[in-house]
């Protein structure tokens, strides 16, 4: 287990390394990194200084170890629009992405795999197919679309919650629409894999030997069943974090939620290039770490990862 | 002889149980009237190919058949002087494990992988009310220990996957017997297991049987296990049973056409065969079954009685009856104690 | 003169898969010896039986043979030529010559192609054929198996099991092959379809003059099927001789012990149970000397005799006329008397036979070679005339011998309370 937790670490580290090479590579890509960060009215000296701080001038390995350096350090650029240092402004709206990140995702999960259990012991019941219509609704209409359509019943015409904007953190009112459109899709695909593994597993031999035993029907559906049947939704943990982060993106802006994925569109508009590379790299760094937590949650619960 | 015989006590009665599927196809007659008995410490082979309802009959037995798509339509399931058939679903969870228990066909998905052996024995010792809590563990150990399993103490926190498959079939074993159940159904526990280790567990299932007395169904297509372990044999074929007996006269003696087929076309392991029986072509489906006797398209005896009518049981002698319409004319052959036997069933 | 050559010959054949650890610098931290070190060889018309419990070997041996496997040392010949240097039109060759059957005709066949196209997909892959020729074969072959020509353009999904291993039989003779691997071809069947293809299987047999190499764990099916038998324990063959004369008089204690544990087709016969103790060690780190010792009732009997089975490897050798094993009982360096080697033998009479070939074998000096075996051939002669005479069922009355360890139980099949009348 140990050697495996290491392992993953070690991998992880090299996707991290990945990322900082493939942002390097973009910005010089994408023509003068001096025009990219500085804004239109910088001096002469201003060109001067940048490109010295950068290293413009030595070689293209030599850049990137000073990148690396500075990206270590801390020191990832300057945002010219809200004037402080560009991991600042990001750390500083991450809390908020946090909340409603965290919030839908541990709702999401809760709502998906209940309803998967569920429809999957109520099979070709009425429930199974009201499961199936919202599974189907829930994966297939866009965000944005959902995000309207909800701002415009709950919040225009019923006047139960507020149309966009974050009030205090308990205030729980400006979460539902945010998370709801957030988590539709997370609930969606739970469910749906949920549903199918715990048919898988509830016919398999030791369900029938649990019940052979006399194990009363809860026993064997929480105990016997649910454990093997979140084996399954948990490999998509990765991809559902990564989902709520790309989806903050869209969801943040209509509901003008001051988080990351905010600040990093603002930041786009605004063409302030040193934002837009730190979202980035901190974006890619929760999804690595998403990932290693999942495996590691992985092999705990299956006893044949951890012992190999 | 027959006054031992008399004094054991009837574990499991099985009457005229019909277990039935209902899909697109139409009634799928999986089970179709099937009656036997099972006196404490007999073991009774019921022998058939896949598709005859064998499997069924054993999950019938503990009312676990897929539900709901299959339901018990008709007859009875007397277990310790209960039908339990009678009772609620509810109470059922003391039938299964104190009762009536089963060994299933594969050690390797048996098991559940997420948790150790000690953890899967523990629960199923825990549901008995004379075990203290603490002593569950212990108890555990015992279980294992009775089960021939060296070192049970540090194999109680082995998950499965870190067992072999003779020693996870042991383990199934204790989990099986753990609430001391009066019939172990194994349904062909074997097949997956070496021939040295097969015999290693077969061996133990007949000492297990010794120790407690309790009664086995062997559920197999096999009549070697058959040959070894069993005291009477049931042979099904397409839901029915076609012939039973005791053992040694059913392979001395096989009155149904396919029983003697079936034994006649595995090659034996102890002598040179030169052409093995066949038997040519396919069971019948158990949704589209024929009126008459079932074995009639493969029957090289068939006339046309058997495609009108299904054959009565005749008898062969003590607890020895065939359904085949080929010994109708052979009332003569048969001895006049079990004549008599004959026209008392008849009359009944 | 190619042709002089055996159709199959394999050398010394040894498989070894390496265990490593670590995912990016792996160590090696020994080898599964699947196969160690293995020499057979198939004629014409022949089939050989391989025996084994699982992780003995015969698929990996089966598997090399069939060229999936690449061997780690020895060489496997098809008419002399070494099949894993093939090349161009010598491979082709060989792979037409060379077919296999599988267990499993669920997933053996592949669902989407035609019952047509999977029969000639070897002759058309490996031999130059007219369309109308491919039909007419296809045609040939449906009818052969006791399927209808009109089933050509079928998908497999319409067969039943039996049906489909027909097929698969069909598919694998369509380019006139020398050898066609069978992997138990008929345990995923029912059984009252199995005696319908090992009958099969034996009638085509004598019409295409076709050997098999045979892979089964049903001792039986063996018996039946096979002219030569092979057995195989931790990678290597122990016991190898004419079928009957193996089933007769098994030699080995580990085949003395997988025949004993085969299941009776009377419940009369009487058996002596030799109950092994413990499971197949694992192939990684086989024990010392012969690989069996561990587990072995004779040398468990026998302290002096087990020192030099932990010791010693013992080689194949012949120990009576074409009947090859590899035990230390059988080279003259057993102190283990008679008795103590009786144990393991069925019947008491089987025993008795047995005992008296061992005999023989020891006074004729052993050292297992073919010329002083003369004497023990005759007695061999002799015992078998004896039990040609004796009809299995009489044998009833058993002889005692005495269980030398407690791990040989000798029961009778028969239960105490017997309710049936005479």
């Amino acid at each position: 287990m140990q050697r495996y937790v290491l392992f993953r670490i070690g991998q992880s580290l090299i996707a991290m390394l990945g990322v900082s090479m493939l942002v390097f590579a973009l910005t010089r890509l994408s023509g003068s990194i001096v025009d990219l960060y500085l804004p239109i009215e910088a001096t002469p000296e201003d060109f001067e200084r940048m490109t010295k701080y950068w290293g413009l001038d030595k070689p293209l390995y030599h850049q990137y170890l000073l990148y690396m350096w500075k990206l270590v350090q801390g020191d990832w650029g300057e945002s010219w629009k809200w004037q402080q240092p560009a991991l600042q402004v990001v750390l500083n709206k991450f809390p908020n992405t946090l909340q409603i990140s965290v919030f839908t995702f541990f709702i999401s999960t809760a709502l998906g795999i209940f309803m998967g259990v569920f429809t999957a012991i109520k099979k070709d019941t009425g429930w199974d197919y009201v499961g199936k219509v919202v599974a189907l609704m829930g994966q297939a209409l866009p965000s944005f679309w959902q995000a309207i359509m909800l701002m415009w019943v709950f919040a225009v015409v019923l006047g139960w919650l507020p149309t966009s904007g974050k009030g205090e953190w308990y205030e729980w009112k400006y979460y539902i629409l945010p998370s709801i459109t957030l988590g539709s899709w997370n609930v969606a695909a739970l469910m749906r894999i949920t549903r199918s593994t715990m048919l898988d597993v509830l016919d398999s031999e030791y369900v029938k030997m649990a019940r052979i035993k006399g194990l009363p029907e809860w026993k064997v559906t929480w105990k016997h069943c649910l454990r093997n049947a979140a084996i399954a939704p948990l490999t998509l943990f990765g991809g559902l974090a990564a989902g709520l982060l790309t989806g903050s993106v869209i969801t943040e802006t209509v509901f003008a939620w001051p988080g990351v994925g905010f600040v990093a569109i603002q930041a786009v508009n605004a063409r302030d290039y040193a934002v837009v590379q730190a979202a980035t790299i901190f974006f890619s760094a929760i999804l690595i770490f998403a990932y290693l937590l999942v495996d590691i949650l992985y092999a705990y619960l299956d006893p044949r990862i951890r012992y190999d | 002889m027959d006054a031992t015989k008399d004094t054991r006590r009837t574990a499991l009665k099985v009457e005229d149980l019909h277990t039935y599927f209902f899909n697109r196809w139409g009634t799928v007659k999986a089970v179709d009237g099937i009656s036997f008995e099972l006196k404490e410490g007999e073991t009774l082979g019921i022998v058939g190919e896949s598709g005859c309802g064998k499997t069924m009959t054993a999950l019938s037995l503990l009312r676990l058949h897929p539900q709901p798509a299959a339901q018990i339509i008709e007859g009875k399931i007397i277990l310790d002087g209960e039908d339990i058939l009678q009772i609620p679903e509810r109470d059922m969870r003391n039938v299964r494990g104190p009762k009536i228990s089963m060994i299933l066909q594969d050690p390797q998905t048996s098991l559940n992988p997420v948790y150790t052996v000690g953890n899967q024995l523990i629960e199923t010792l825990d549901r008995r009310d004379d075990i203290l809590k603490s002593d569950l563990r212990k108890e555990a150990e015992e279980s294992l220990r009775r089960v021939r399993v060296a070192a049970p103490e540090r194999r109680l926190s082995d998950f499965p996957h870190q067992m072999s498959g003779g020693m996870k079939q042991r383990v199934i074993g204790a989990i099986a017997m753990a609430g001391g159940p009066k019939v172990i159904i194994a349904d062909e526990p074997t097949t997956a297991l070496d021939v040295t280790i097969q015999l290693q567990y077969l061996r133990l299932l007949k000492d297990l049987q010794a120790e407690t007395g309790m009664g086995i169904i062997f559920i197999t297509h096999d009549f070697g296990i058959v040959a070894r372990m069993c005291d009477k044999v049931a042979v099904m074929y397409a839901g029915r049973i076609v012939e039973e007996g005791p053992v040694r006269e059913i392979f001395n003696n096989p009155s149904h056409p396919y029983t003697e087929a079936l034994i006649g076309s595995v090659p034996k392991m102890e002598e040179k065969t030169d052409r093995l029986y066949q038997i040519d072509g396919q069971p019948p489906q158990l949704y589209a079954l024929p009126v008459g006797c079932r074995f009639t398209n493969r029957c090289q005896y068939a006339k046309s009685k058997c495609v009108e009518e299904y054959p009565r049981r005749f008898s062969f002698g003590e607890n020895h009856y065939a359904s085949c319409w080929r010994h109708d004319d052979s009332w003569d052959k048969i001895p006049s104690s079990t004549k008599e036997e004959i026209t008392q069933m008849l009359e009944a | 003169m190619a042709s002089s050559a055996p159709l199959l010959e394999v050398k010394n054949l040894k498989k070894h898969f390496p265990v490593t650890k670590g995912l990016l610098l792996q160590k090696i931290l020994g080898h599964v010896k699947a196969v160690d070190g293995v020499d057979f060889t198939i004629t014409e018309g022949e089939t050989l039986g391989l025996v084994g419990e699982s992780g003995c070997g015969k698929t990996t041996t089966a598997k090399t043979v069939l060229k999936l496997e690449t061997p780690t040392e020895g060489s496997v010949e098809v008419y002399g030529k070494n099949v894993h240097l093939l090349k161009g039109a010598d491979l082709k060759e060989y792979r037409a010559t060379v077919q296999a059957v599988f267990q499993d005709p669920w997933s053996s066949l592949s669902p989407r192609m035609r019952v047509r196209d999977i029969i000639s997909e070897a002759l058309v892959a490996n031999r130059k054929v007219t369309k109308e020729e491919v039909d007419a074969r296809v045609a040939e072959l449906l009818s052969q198996v006791g399927l209808h020509p009109f089933q050509a353009p079928l998908f497999p999904h319409e067969f039943s099991g039996g049906q489909r291993q027909r097929i698969a039989v069909a598919s694998s003779l369509a380019s006139y092959p020398k050898l066609i691997m069978l992997d138990e071809p008929v345990s995923a069947l029912d059984v009252s379809i199995r005696a319908q293809i090992m009958n099969m299987l034996v009638d085509l047999q004598q019409q295409y003059n076709v050997a098999y190499l045979l892979v089964a764990h049903n001792l039986a099916t063996v018996r039946y099927m096979a002219h030569k038998t092979a057995v195989m324990y931790l990678g290597k063959i122990v016991e190898h001789s004419e079928t009957e004369d193996l089933f007769k008089f098994p030699l080995h204690p580990y085949t003395n012990a997988l025949f004993s544990a085969a299941l009776p087709s009377h419940p009369d016969i009487l058996t002596t149970e030799i109950v092994l103790q413990g499971e197949v060690p694992s192939p990684i780190n086989p024990p010392s000397g012969c690989s069996f010792h561990p587990r072995c009732p004779a040398a468990l009997a026998d302290a002096d005799l087990m020192k030099r089975c932990q010791g010693e490897t013992p080689v194949l050798a012949e120990a009576a006329p074409g009947h090859e094993v590899a035990c230390h009982l059988y080279t003259g360096g057993a102190t283990g008397s008679v008795e103590t080697t009786g144990i393991l033998f069925k019947t008491g009479l089987e025993a008795e036979q047995a005992a008296l070939k061992f005999k023989a074998a020891q006074a004729a000096g052993i050292g297992a070679t073919v010329a002083s075996a003369e004497d023990a051939s005759r007695a061999v002669e002799a015992s078998r005339a004896a039990s040609k005479a004796q009809v299995k069922k009489e044998a009833v009355s058993r002889n005692e011998t005495e269980p030398a360890k407690g791990n040989v139980e000798t029961t009778e099949a028969q239960s105490e309370d017997d309710t049936i009348e005479g």
